[in-house]
């Protein structure tokens, strides 16, 4: 078996582990980051895209609001390649109570949320769907951030300096020597090889799935209770601005457009299982009825896709009453030392937070380890620029039609509905190395548009074959598990123009490509 | 603002896309040069990275010649010509209109320079060191089909013109081409219209703006159309019905001036709009309840039929077609080529020449291949490109039916 030896394992490749490596590649120690599926495919790829200012917080939960406002100007500073300044509003429309809007006004005063009450004309002016019954309306600095570009931005940064990123790689040990953990075994989910990874400290960032790790290391009462939101992504963004709605957080009450769509969401549905995506039709039809509020005919536009996503929402049930257990209790994340809390070194947990905080926590957990490594080195993550990002320009969503525009006659259009062209896909393949077009997806969209693939993924699968040691069986395969993903999204949505498409689709992939018996 | 407003319908429409590729197999302009992306393209895809009051580099949109086939053949309801109108706009907006654009735009304001001195200004842009200079200063290409000034006007004709004092009252919306350029096609139509006893009235009018609006000078546009619909509606509003010769001016009034540049709320507009009616669709509606009168005599011509796309745009079939199979002794080929090219004043300009000829390519041969000697088409337009393309006569269907009716 294959060994690798290094002095920080991170188990989970979500924002907050590709952050631990990041930060912890930044002080100078080695990392090793594993994954089971691709990166980002967890939690963190299973959200709105909603980078908070804190005004969601505000009323509810001061802390956490003043640590998203802080941290929404750091991630700003440093990951602008992956964020959209979208701005941000807040509005009373006529479901919500009046009298939240003074307390969030003073919510924010008193946690240093930018917010700026505005005429509600003015904010209709600037996004005409809204709702014109609006009573009072806040500007805040809400934006959207595209997660896989963040995540790939610090593992790549991680791997400049020498860390090891090694997606598709799932933990089915950890090693405990007495009161020790000494690394954890990895398993190849592709070529189900095995590895050994050696690790002076191994932390898992696995959110949800913390439990299940802890329990490999014999750790007991690592609760997190899965928390299961729904989403709904719209063909098109019927909002420029986040919108919220001006009242105490509750069920689709926030509207995100990110790159070209624009995301309602959500719920909070307690789950016994975070790989549980199952979409419920009530919900779907309640997501509707609650983007109606906030932008009227919403439900009668048209829907692209669905997806869930769970929450890392942690409980230690581990009663061992003061001092035991690291966990900072007035933070919405939770670091668990599991020397303090169980006695045993070598092994943290990382896990409940939010994306926006994800820099934050990757912080705590790598002074941690520093501290127990008894070598303690200054964290630079809040000044650090990620690659991608030095020229401090955020996302724009016009960006790829101007792109495309500079090289329509030089390079030919395969994903119609994303503008992306033949170069991008076959550099991506390469540089990833895969064979699994959702891995191409993540990257680039690729087929995340009106058609969901219909008229992109045979071609790029056509791309895909043309690469060196890749077979017709291996580019057919890549095709069919392409289709087959794009299907779980698709199927809760079939109504009005999506089902026009799923049956054009449907057409092209049986009629056409006889897709279910392809060699 | 407004524009943001205005905007919204037309957005929603991208939604019904589902990239079926239809558009971008009619599309004429798209079929014949790499400059152009594509109506699916340009249209609901590239939509959706548009944002309103946000700069973009894009320019292929400005190739979209603004046909309209797009539109009427989208299966799905995209109002995708509609669409890259507005993007055409922004592209306007943000580039600056040339000059050019802003004259040829405004046929109102050369008919009234070039008609007192008609023959001067008709052997000037007959004369090629004129035109190679009018190519070099203003970007109009030198071999583009501009039409003579006629050095009379339709509307002098009209006041002087003595009508029968009684029939169904109707009003006549003659065009600019009419008035500068072809004020015998209006005699025409209303020696027509009389026959069939009405009593034509012309009151005093200007252009519609749609060159304007295919320009992506919006504002001035609405101004001009709106002051049009001032003018009209008055007549309209007891019932009476306006008839126009000019199939693209008639379906800026019946739609795209409330669609593209979203003047839905325009009541005077929406009346208007609500009771114009091109001049073949009329008589063919009179035919069909019978009253269309059908002394017509022969005449022993061939004669080649093109529907021109904003023909096609009014949605109402090919009344030309109904009308001309009256005549005794006429034979009509109707030809199916899409487009003529020269879309307005599209195919006015020195870059885009060469684009509409090519258009125009099909049309011309299957002109040819029909052994017509004269083509009928109800655009004087596109009259005109196919006399520049083919070297045959051209003439609206209703100077046909005056021909047969001996009047």
């Amino acid at each position: 078996m294959e060994k690798l030896s290094t002095d920080v394992l991170v188990i989970g490749g979500g924002a907050t582990g590709a952050g631990v490596a990041w930060d912890a590649a930044l002080r100078g120690l080695d990392v090793v980051l594993v994954e089971r599926g691709d990166l980002g495919t967890g939690t963190s790829g299973r959200f709105h895209g909603l980078l908070h200012s804190g005004g969601r917080y505000a009323v509810k939960d001061p802390s956490a609001a003043d640590e998203c406002a802080r941290e929404n100007l750091i991630v700003r500073h440093i990951a602008p390649d992956a964020i959209e300044d979208t701005g941000g509003f807040f509005v009373t429309t006529p479901f919500d109570d009046p009298a939240y809007a003074d307390r969030f006004a003073l919510g924010c005063r008193n946690t240093g949320v930018p917010c700026e009450e505005i005429e509600p004309a003015q904010a209709l002016r600037e996004e005409p769907r809204l709702n014109p019954r609006v009573s009072r309306a806040f500007r805040v600095p809400d934006a959207s951030i595209d997660v896989w570009r963040l995540v790939w931005a610090l593992a790549r940064g991680a791997q400049e300096r020498g860390a090891r990123v090694l997606p598709y790689h799932e933990a089915v040990a950890v090693h405990r020597d007495g009161d020790e953990i000494k690394g954890a075994r990895v398993r190849n989910s592709r070529t189900g090889d095995e590895l050994d990874v050696e690790a002076r400290i191994t932390v898992s960032a696995s959110g949800a799935w913390a439990g299940k790790i802890a329990g490999l290391a014999g750790i007991e009462g690592v609760q997190v209770r899965p928390g299961r939101g729904i989403m709904i992504a719209m063909n098109h963004r019927l909002v420029n601005t986040v919108v919220n709605r001006c009242q105490m957080p509750t069920d689709g009450d926030i509207i995100v457009p990110i790159r070209t769509v624009c995301v309602v969401g959500t719920t909070d549905v307690d789950t016994e299982d975070p790989d549980d995506h199952s979409v419920i039709q009530d919900e779907v039809d309640a997501m509707l009825a609650y983007g109606e509020r906030l932008v009227p005919g919403f439900k009668d536009a048209r829907a692209l896709r669905v997806w869930t996503g769970v929450r890392p929402l942690f409980e230690d049930t581990k009663g061992n009453g003061d001092g035991g257990s690291s966990r900072d209790v007035t933070r919405a994340h939770a670091l668990l030392d599991h020397m303090d809390r169980d006695g045993v070194s070598g092994f943290f947990t990382i896990t409940g937070g939010k994306l926006t905080t994800y820099r934050l926590m990757a912080q705590d957990t790598v002074d941690a380890v520093c501290r127990q490594l008894g070598d303690p080195r200054p964290c630079t993550t809040a000044t650090e620029r990620l690659p991608g990002s030095h020229d401090g320009e955020y996302i724009r969503v016009e960006d790829r039609l101007g792109r495309r525009e500079r090289h329509l006659r030089d390079d030919q259009l395969i994903c119609e509905c994303e503008l992306i062209p033949r170069r991008r896909i076959e550099d991506t393949i390469r540089q990833r190395g895969t064979t699994d077009l959702d891995d191409v997806r993540r990257l680039l969209r690729l087929g995340m548009g009106p058609c969901q693939g219909g008229f992109c993924i045979y071609r790029a699968a056509g791309i895909l074959h043309g690469h060196d040691g890749i077979d017709t069986s291996q580019a057919n395969r890549a095709l069919v598990d392409y289709v087959l993903e794009r299907w779980k999204g698709v199927w809760p949505i079939l109504y009005g123009d999506q089902l026009r498409q799923a049956r054009l689709d449907d057409w092209i992939f049986q009629g056409v490509l006889d897709i279910e018996h392809l060699p | 603002m407004i524009e943001d407003l205005l905007h919204e319908p037309l957005r929603n429409s991208l939604d019904h896309c589902v990239k079926c590729t239809i558009c971008e197999t009619v599309c004429p302009v798209s079929n014949v040069t790499p400059l152009f992306p594509g109506p699916k393209y340009a249209g609901p895809q590239a939509e959706r990275y548009r944002e309103q009051g946000e700069p973009v580099d894009e320019w292929s949109v400005d190739y979209c010649s603004g046909c309209g086939l797009c539109t009427m053949h989208c299966p799905q309801g995209v109002k995708i010509a509609e669409l890259n109108a507005h993007a055409r706009y922004a592209v306007k907006q943000r580039g600056g209109v040339p000059l050019r654009d802003r004259l040829i735009a405004r046929p109102t304001v050369l008919g009234r320079l070039g008609t007192p001195v008609a023959p001067l200004a008709n052997a000037a842009l007959r004369a090629r060191a004129t035109r190679v200079l009018t190519e070099r200063l203003l970007g109009i290409h030198r071999d583009a089909p501009l039409p003579a000034f006629a050095g009379r006007t339709f509307q002098g004709w009209a006041r002087k013109h003595e009508g029968p004092a009684t029939g169904t009252k109707i009003v006549y919306f003659h065009n600019c081409g009419t008035e500068y350029y072809e004020p015998d096609v209006g005699e025409k139509v209303v020696a027509v219209l009389e026959h069939n006893g009405y009593r034509v009235e012309v009151p005093k009018q200007d252009c519609c703006g749609l060159p304007l609006q295919s320009n992506g000078l919006f504002e001035d546009a609405r101004k001009y159309v709106l002051r049009l619909a001032r003018a009209l509606a008055p007549h309209a509003r007891d019932g009476t019905l306006i008839v126009g010769n000019a199939t693209s001016c008639t379906v800026m009034l019946k739609r795209e001036a409330r669609e593209i540049l979203g003047l839905e709320d325009d009541p005077d507009l929406a009346l208007v709009s609500r009771q114009t009616y091109d001049v073949c669709e009329l008589l063919l509606e009179l035919h069909d309840r019978g009253e269309l009168k059908t002394d017509f005599q022969p005449v022993e011509e061939v004669v080649a039929y093109h529907a021109p796309c904003q023909q096609q745009g009014h949605w109402i079939g090919k009344p030309a077609l109904d009308l001309l199979a009256l005549i005794p002794g006429l034979v009509v080929h109707e030809l199916d080529a899409r487009c003529c090219g020269i879309a307005g004043t599209y195919g006015l300009k020195r870059e885009k020449y060469q684009i509409a000829m090519d258009v125009g390519a099909d049309l011309f041969n299957q002109v040819a291949a029909s052994g017509a000697g004269l083509v009928a088409c109800d655009s004087e337009t596109c009259r005109w490109m196919i006399e520049h393309g083919t070297h045959r006569r051209s003439v609206h269907p209703v100077e046909l039916l005056h021909q047969a009716y001996r009047l």
